[in-house]
């Protein structure tokens, strides 16, 4: 199975409904840290170009808040799209994006357990 | 009226307000929350892959003994509450999965979908009703100006988060009508506030926080109320001019209740 | 015996690319009765139909079966041909090998086998036809259209120019419809008003026309050319035969308080009231939901200043009947609501308004008499941002699957007319695509950014945030430049789908006239019949059977005219003779075929029998065979097998499925 058959399985996103509207990245929070921006997600996942993406900082940037998803006039879900390359990325032995060593230098003590968990569901596996 | 109550990692360490408040409020309001015997923490973030069973075994779990008891579960944390209700929709809408996580589980018996997940939110307005909060009032917040946040993890996806428009909510500005406030309408809302993101870039999380918190201030409020514990961490991060407290602790001081 | 003759259709490589005619004409050939069969590329044309004439006259046919296309394309040009060489036309079949065989299959082998099934199910069928014949109805030379927007009075004028009566039914107190509310018109910046006022006018001095004004239509029966239609006409608390339109009660009303509909809500009117100033016909109108003398009993101004007397508080709803020949359906069109779509802020900043809403803003009639002001604070907006395909395209579960067609036009007119008043006001127009396909459009769009300076910005709006100052900014992809915008405006305009008017499901179904998934009218073809529907007599015209400008409309709504008028010029029309019929003798007299009957065709009487040598009087159901529509649904209601269908009989039908369960 070819990487952007993974994707498309693993993400449950039909990339082809997408009309090109950028709404998804007209309604990111995070477009301005972002490389590959939520449309270009699309369009890249549908040309089969899958590898930029899940090399770039964009996976770790996207905050799943679903404003991409809940907004996209054709239903085309971009965030899951990112949700599976990041998975993709983090996957393998040894990909994690942050270990638990990183841990204590980041840590603020007032930061919530939750955000610790959630950065962690995120970013290793 | 009985609940088995999740809680969340977060409310029994940093967010021990949220749960003390809610508690007391319960009580007041005549709710009875059985904390769930062997509650695990959610993992904080649905992970929406098809191919993703583990990270959603604690929900199950927490789903499976709650319908043992023939209970709705309430949950307090944003996270927690988009977690477990987006399981329980896998649980009853996906076939495959169900099957994937019976043989797994082996439950006594296969979930069924009649437990219901609750925000403690949706317990206000639709088991007590806002007009019968509102008649238990006893210090209202008369003359404050109060901004609600929702974020993103109350209302949406929306189709199976079904709390509230999720464009033009008003479940919470109800609700500080009904504690006597009056509620401020400011744009950012249901802007995300970047979440998990400032464990590792706080200057990220900041920023998106602080243009929630200027709207707020620009629109006049003097509070801002949330009920998920890291929105609470990275709204005050913003350092804006209004407090940002949790909606049970507005809600325990309207009641009158001593201890809060 | 019948003596029949088969006859395969290629159509080109439609059918023969997936069907081995050949091996069809072949297998049919030996079926009982079959005498001749064979096949040609195009049995439609004028070689081919020859070549059936030639077959039934040399072979005695008494019977004829037309593999091809589906009856509704092309059963009326055999029918012709067959009757041309002397057989009854209703002795023909067709079996339809193309929408059910060639279009739907892949394989070969599958298709043709399944073509000659059809045949032999058809072949089955022509065993037991009879000749009928058709009876006459007369035609009554009358039209209604419902509705009197621009579509509904082109066509009303249309018909009443060739000579016949026309009554309009609207449903607000005046005619012409939404092109009353809006400004300019593209692509040549005419005037609304200017061009579609005389027309209002020519309407009501027309003495071929009749106007029912705040009307509904309630009640249809009948059928082409013969309907019955009862309109209700709703009580406006106003004698229209007394009303002189002087409008001195509409200014003495001391309920102010009313929202003016046609200025969309922006400004507020009388509770009663004239809608706009060459309102058609210019009468008042109470409206009862905000009256205060109707809801209290206590007040009585408009009434103590009405010099004419006019003013009848007692004014009930009435009911009209009126015989019709055709029936024009012409309900137009409405912007959808915005609410599932707030994150373009509309329901929460008065700065955010519909294109609709800007015409009234911009209209010398308008709230604020042509000055483009801000309703939040009627400040002039110096950077405006126009928002494209709200709601439309949309596969979301909220919106239209439809491009609204008009908006990319509009806009473009817009932004032009704000640019050249306002030099001063920057323009921003996010669009996804621009659509301009008609005459002088992609022209007049692109003069809209060459000659006028408009800022047209390849990306959709994600979000509008109203600011603490009263700025609205807009966040938005530029997906040219590769951005995120932010930019801040003082006023942003939605380009809103529009929809079918709410009236127009309720109508169909009173019409028996089909409606697509959008509750757009159905034509009864798409290309070669687009302005009938496919209930005989029921014509359709503008927006009501899909979006479209005002040029369209117009064309299309002399399109219809030109079919009304076709039908009206008829003094008698011929009848379908499949219709139902019930044997006396085995009906039961239980109701179960009046009661399904769509049409009101069939009732029922007492009959004297004579039943072992006495005379019995028992309830039996008639037909009328001018009014049924050969639907069948009263024959499959039958509990005793009385009512059978004429060339649908209940053996014609067994025989087919005989044939094909034979295989």
């Amino acid at each position: 199975m070819d990487l952007k058959e993974q994707v498309l399985i693993m993400s449950g996103v039909d990339v082809r409904k997408c009309m090109a509207c950028g709404k998804c990245s007209g309604a990111c929070p995070s477009y301005n840290e972002m490389e590959y921006h939520p449309h270009q997600f699309v369009s890249m996942v549908k040309k089969g170009n899958i590898e930029p993406l899940m090399k770039s900082e964009s996976v770790y940037k996207c905050l799943t808040c679903y404003a991409c998803i809940e907004r996209c006039p054709r239903g085309v879900e971009p965030a899951k799209l990112i949700e599976a390359i990041r998975l993709l990325a983090v996957r393998p032995q040894g990909s994690n994006h942050i270990k638990a060593d990183d841990i204590p230098s980041l840590l603020d003590p007032e930061l919530p357990q939750q955000a610790i968990v959630t950065a962690f569901r995120k970013y290793s596996k | 009226m009985t609940y088995s109550y999740y809680p969340g990692c977060t409310l029994k360490t940093k967010a021990k307000e949220l749960d003390r408040t809610a508690r007391l409020c319960a009580e007041k309001l005549g709710a009875n929350l059985r904390e769930l015997d062997n509650w695990q923490c959610c993992g904080g973030a649905y992970t929406a892959s098809s191919d993703e069973i583990a990270t959603k075994l604690s929900s199950v779990r927490a789903l499976l003994e709650a319908e043992s008891r023939e209970e709705d579960i309430i949950t307090l944390c944003s996270a927690c509450h988009n977690v477990l209700k987006r399981v329980r929709n896998d649980l009853t809408n996906d076939a495959n999965f169900a099957f994937k996580v019976n043989n797994y589980v082996k439950p006594e018996k296969p979930f069924e979908g009649k437990t219901r997940v609750i925000h403690f939110l949706e317990f206000l307005r639709d088991e007590v009703g806002f007009d019968n909060l509102r008649e238990k009032v006893v210090n209202p917040f008369t003359g404050k100006k109060i901004a609600a946040y929702y974020g993103c993890l109350l209302l949406r996806p929306s189709g199976v988060m079904d709390m509230d428009d999720p464009e033009n909510p008003k479940i919470l500005e109800d609700f500080i009508r009904a504690i006597g406030g009056e509620p401020v309408m400011y744009p950012y809302r249901n802007e995300c506030c970047g979440g998990y993101v400032a464990l590792e870039d706080k200057s990220a999380t900041v920023k998106k926080s602080e243009k929630i918190v200027a709207s707020a201030d620009g629109f006049g409020a003097d509070i801002i109320i949330t009920a998920c514990p890291l929105c609470l961490y990275n709204l005050e991060s913003a350092k804006g001019n209004s407090e940002v407290k949790y909606f049970t602790e507005l809600l325990a001081h309207a009641l009158g209740i001593k201890e809060a | 015996m019948q003596r029949i003759g088969v006859f395969v259709c290629h159509c080109g490589t439609n059918i023969a690319a997936t069907v081995d005619v050949k091996a069809v004409a072949e297998a049919l050939k030996y079926e009982p009765g079959v005498v001749v069969s064979t096949e040609y590329q195009y049995m439609c044309s004028e070689a081919g139909q020859e070549l059936i004439k030639n077959a039934i006259k040399e072979n005695a046919l008494t019977g004829v079966v037309v593999c091809s296309c589906s009856p509704r394309m092309h059963e009326a040009t055999f029918r012709k041909t067959v009757a041309a060489a002397g057989l009854n036309p209703y002795m023909l079949e067709i079996a339809n090998i193309r929408e059910q065989v060639s279009w739907i299959h892949k394989n070969i082998e599958e298709a043709t086998e399944k073509a000659i099934i059809l045949g032999r199910a058809a072949i089955a069928k022509v065993h037991l036809n009879a000749p009928l014949t058709a009876g006459e109805s007369p035609v009554v030379k009358r039209a209604l259209v419902i509705g009197g927007g621009i579509a509904g009075i082109q066509t009303a004028l249309d018909i009443a120019e060739a000579g016949f009566e026309v009554d309009i039914v609207e449903k607000n107190p005046t005619i012409g419809g939404k092109m009353t509310q809006l400004d300019k018109t593209f692509p040549t910046l005419d005037c609304a008003a200017c061009i579609l006022t005389p027309k209002m006018v020519d309407c009501a001095q027309n003495d071929k026309i009749k106007i029912y004004s705040y009307s509904e239509v309630s009640e249809v029966k009948g059928f082409v050319g013969n309907f019955d239609v009862t309109i209700k006409r709703k009580a406006r608390y106003v004698d229209e035969n007394k009303c002189t339109g002087c409008g001195l009660c509409t200014e003495k009303c001391p309920q102010k308080k009313v929202p003016n509909e046609f200025n969309l809500g922006l400004d507020n009117r009388r509770a009663i009231y004239i809608p706009f100033a060459q309102a058609v016909p210019k009468i008042a109108t109470i409206d009862a939901d905000y009256c205060t003398m109707l809801k209290s009993g206590k007040c009585g101004v408009c009434s103590k200043v009405c010099t004419a007397g006019a003013i009848d508080y007692k004014q009930e709803d009435s009911f009209v009947n009126e015989k019709y020949g055709a029936i024009v359906v012409a309900t137009g069109f409405n912007p959808i609501k915005l609410d599932k779509y707030d994150e373009f802020a509309y329901s929460q900043s008065a700065d955010v308004i519909t294109s609709l809403e800007l015409e009234r803003l911009m209209n010398a009639a308008g709230p604020n008499g042509g000055t483009l002001l801000r309703p939040s604070d009627k400040k002039h907006p110096h950077r405006i941002a126009f928002i494209q395909c709200v709601g439309s395209r949309c596969d979301d579960g909220k919106g239209k699957s439809y491009c609204s067609k008009i908006c990319c036009m509009y806009t473009a007119k817009h932004a032009m007319l704000i640019r050249e008043k306002y030099p001063d006001t920057e323009v921003y127009v996010f669009y996804i695509d621009v659509r301009t396909p008609g005459k002088n459009f992609d022209e007049f769009y692109r003069r809209a950014v060459e000659e006028y300076g408009v800022n047209y910005i390849k990306g959709m709006v994600g979000k509008v945030l109203p600011e603490p100052d009263g700025t609205l900014t807009v966040r938005a992809s530029d997906l040219l430049n590769g951005t995120q915008l932010n930019l801040s405006c003082d006023l942003v305009v939605l380009a809103a789908a529009i929809e079918p008017d709410k009236s127009a499901r309720p109508l169909a179904t009173m019409l028996t006239a089909s409606m697509d998934t959008n509750d757009f009218f159905t034509e009864a073809h798409p290309k070669l019949r687009p302005v009938e529907s496919p209930t005989a007599g029921i014509f359709l015209s503008g927006a009501c059977q899909g979006p479209k400008d005002i040029p369209e409309t117009v064309s299309q709504a002399s399109a219809c005219a030109a079919k009304v008028i076709g039908l009206l010029a008829k003094n008698t029309l011929k009848g379908n003779p499949c219709v139902a019929h019930s044997d006396e003798l085995l009906c039961n007299g239980c109701s179960s075929c009046e009661k399904v009957c769509p049409y009101g065709a069939i009732s029922y009487s007492d009959k004297e029998f004579r039943i072992n040598g006495k005379m019995v009087t028992r309830r039996v159901a008639s037909v009328n065979p001018a009014v049924c529509q050969g639907c069948g649904a009263c024959t499959v209601a039958c509990p005793s097998g009385a009512m059978d269908l004429n060339g649908f009989s209940n053996s014609q039908i067994m025989a087919e499925v005989d044939a094909i369960c034979k295989w």
